[in-house]
């Protein structure tokens, strides 16, 4: 290459590019910015041995470092399990008695409790276990399947109309939509179910019609929610002598329900938390409000409940 | 040198050309080994391609943007392992055309969410989000329990799929329409042989209204699908084979 043209102005080489007359300048990169392009080459380079980088055939080069994103992860996972891990192991034998008279252990559960439902219960259940309609009060003390630490753990672990084999399984008839009772005996019936309710005093039932909904009732309701209505754990069947309900406790709700025998599924969460986050989350809901004192361990789930049939929406398995 | 520079500088065409084989030689030494390198072609027991029912919610999911606010990747960290459950494989997305990993979280990630929720949960959530999330801002979908899904369609659905490669067999997209009614609907008569054509897959009415296959239907039973198929009791994903 000839010795290249010179700008008179400037002094600088030329590209010895022209365009019109108009000549472009060849001016050499500032040495600063040259030496930062080249450590950048040279750390391109070293970061090719140490890190996962070119591919190769089937596989690629893994780098001397060894880094795997599925190793870090399992090592984070692995070192936060282990730190709680003597914590889990103390809390996975304690009652409530023992939970309460340990300060740091009641801390433990209750703010591994308290996470865990925040995330994945409380989308239902309402903060603190508020409830909502169709998805029961947690801070209250009143249980459909049982409110001992015992019980709710084991609820926790199989859900309600679950896809888990012991799942706490019952089923209201749709007694109106599937044509069980007429519409008049329905209505005798919600009369009768006011009238052995706390909810009497305030709805003031038919004296008539409760009277002949008395009957339908031994027959058709009395199975599940017992001769006087006291309910019963074993099936899920809830009180009907108090005043709370959980699809409403106006006259027309009470109606719909008996008409549509909804029921809610609660997912099953054995498989997605340990032990020790379900011992933990069981705690926290019994410490919302309505706890029941330990029982001995539940009994195995009740034989006679009826197989859930393929049938409309609130008794086919949800999940 | 600048005989040749001057050749690409002269002519735009082979100036254009030259920028066309610059850039795909980067592009195929990035793409190409990721057909062959088995950590990326990897298939894990589990994952099926989508019924019927599932395509026709994903494509109600991709239609209503859902992807614009939900991610459906549990990134390989921590605390975001804490939260959603196993991190995403790659083989999870490999019927997805396209995947829908999200670039952005104004809702939570979606790529764990089956099974977490009941379907009336769903169904409260879709119609009205603030009824049973009071801080959501995700608006309120009430009208897919109202638009019926066009089952007829789905044959061609499935055909498309079929074209970039989802193993679907010449039975599955014939009766693609009636395995979309069937899974809808627990009485129906082809339910199953619906259940032969996808073993594990969900039959139920996902909405409430067994008058209807809805989109409701569709979506509900696409959310309840998602990220529920890998046993992850089985799989381990950081065992050294499997290490990436």
């Amino acid at each position: 290459m000839t010795e290249r043209e010179r700008d008179s102005v400037s002094g600088t080489e030329t590209t010895g590019h022209e365009w019109d007359g108009v000549k472009e300048l060849d001016t050499p990169l500032p040495r600063w910015w040259l030496y930062i392009f080249y450590a950048c080459i040279l750390a391109a380079v070293i970061y090719w041995v140490l890190m996962p980088a070119w591919p190769i055939g089937n596989g690629y080069t893994k780098g001397v470092l060894g880094f795997s994103d599925r190793n870090n992860v399992a090592a984070d996972v692995g070192a936060l399990r282990s730190a709680r891990a003597p914590m889990f192991e103390r809390l996975a034998d304690a009652s409530t008695v023992e939970i309460a008279a340990d300060p740091e252990l009641q801390q433990f559960a209750r703010a591994a409790g308290e996470s865990v439902f925040g995330d994945y219960c409380r989308t239902c259940h309402g903060a603190g276990g508020a409830g909502a309609p169709g998805y029961p009060v947690l801070a209250d003390d009143v249980w459909i399947w049982g409110g001992s630490l015992a019980e709710i753990e084991h609820t926790l672990r199989v859900g309600i109309r679950a896809d888990h084999p012991e799942t706490r399984m019952s089923m209201m008839p749709a007694f109106g939509r599937d044509g069980l009772l007429t519409p008049q005996q329905i209505g005798d019936v919600t009369e009768y179910a006011i009238s052995i309710s706390a909810a009497g005093a305030r709805l003031d039932p038919n004296r008539a019609a409760a009277a002949r909904g008395a009957v339908l009732y031994q027959e058709q309701c009395a199975a599940c929610h017992g001769a006087t209505g006291a309910g019963d754990r074993n099936f899920g069947a809830p009180s009907l002598n108090d005043d709370l309900w959980l699809y409403g406790g106006s006259r027309e709700e009470i109606r719909r329900q008996i008409e549509l025998g909804r029921g809610g599924v609660m997912p099953a969460w054995e498989a997605r938390f340990d032990p020790g986050t379900l011992r933990a989350l069981a705690y926290y809901v019994h410490e919302m409000g309505g706890g029941e004192p330990d029982a001995p361990p539940p009994a195995a789930t009740p034989a006679a409940v009826p197989e859930p049939t393929q049938n409309g929406p609130p008794s086919a398995p949800l999940r | 040198m600048w005989k040749f520079h001057r050749w690409f500088e002269r002519h735009s065409l082979i100036l254009v050309v030259g920028i066309l084989v610059v850039v795909s030689i980067g592009g195929l030494v990035q793409i190409t080994p990721l057909f062959f390198i088995e950590s990326t072609i990897e298939e894990v027991e589990g994952v099926r391609p989508y019924t019927p029912l599932e395509l026709a919610g994903r494509e109600v999911y991709i239609r209503e943007g859902c992807y614009v606010c939900h991610s459906q990747m549990v990134r390989p960290l921590r605390d975001e392992v804490e939260r959603y459950g196993h991190y995403s494989l790659a083989a999870e997305s490999m019927y997805d055309h396209p995947f829908q990993w999200g670039s952005k979280r104004t809702g939570p990630d979606l790529a764990r969410v089956g099974g977490r929720y009941s379907d009336e949960w769903h169904r409260a959530h879709l119609e009205n989000p603030r009824s049973v999330v009071p801080e959501s801002v995700m608006p309120p979908y009430a009208f897919l329990a109202r638009a019926d899904v066009n089952t007829a369609l789905m044959g061609n659905h499935l055909r498309a799929n079929r074209f970039l490669r989802v193993p679907y067999s010449d039975e599955q997209v014939a009766s693609a329409a009636i395995d979309a009614r069937a899974q809808a609907e627990p009485l129906n008569a082809h339910a199953y042989d619906f259940e032969q054509r996808y073993p594990g897959a969900a039959v139920r009415d996902f909405d409430g209204n067994p008058q209807r296959v809805t989109e409701m239907d569709a979506l509900i039973a696409y959310l309840q699908m998602l990220g529920a198929g890998i046993d992850f009791d089985t799989y381990q994903a950081d065992a050294p084979e499997n290490t990436r």
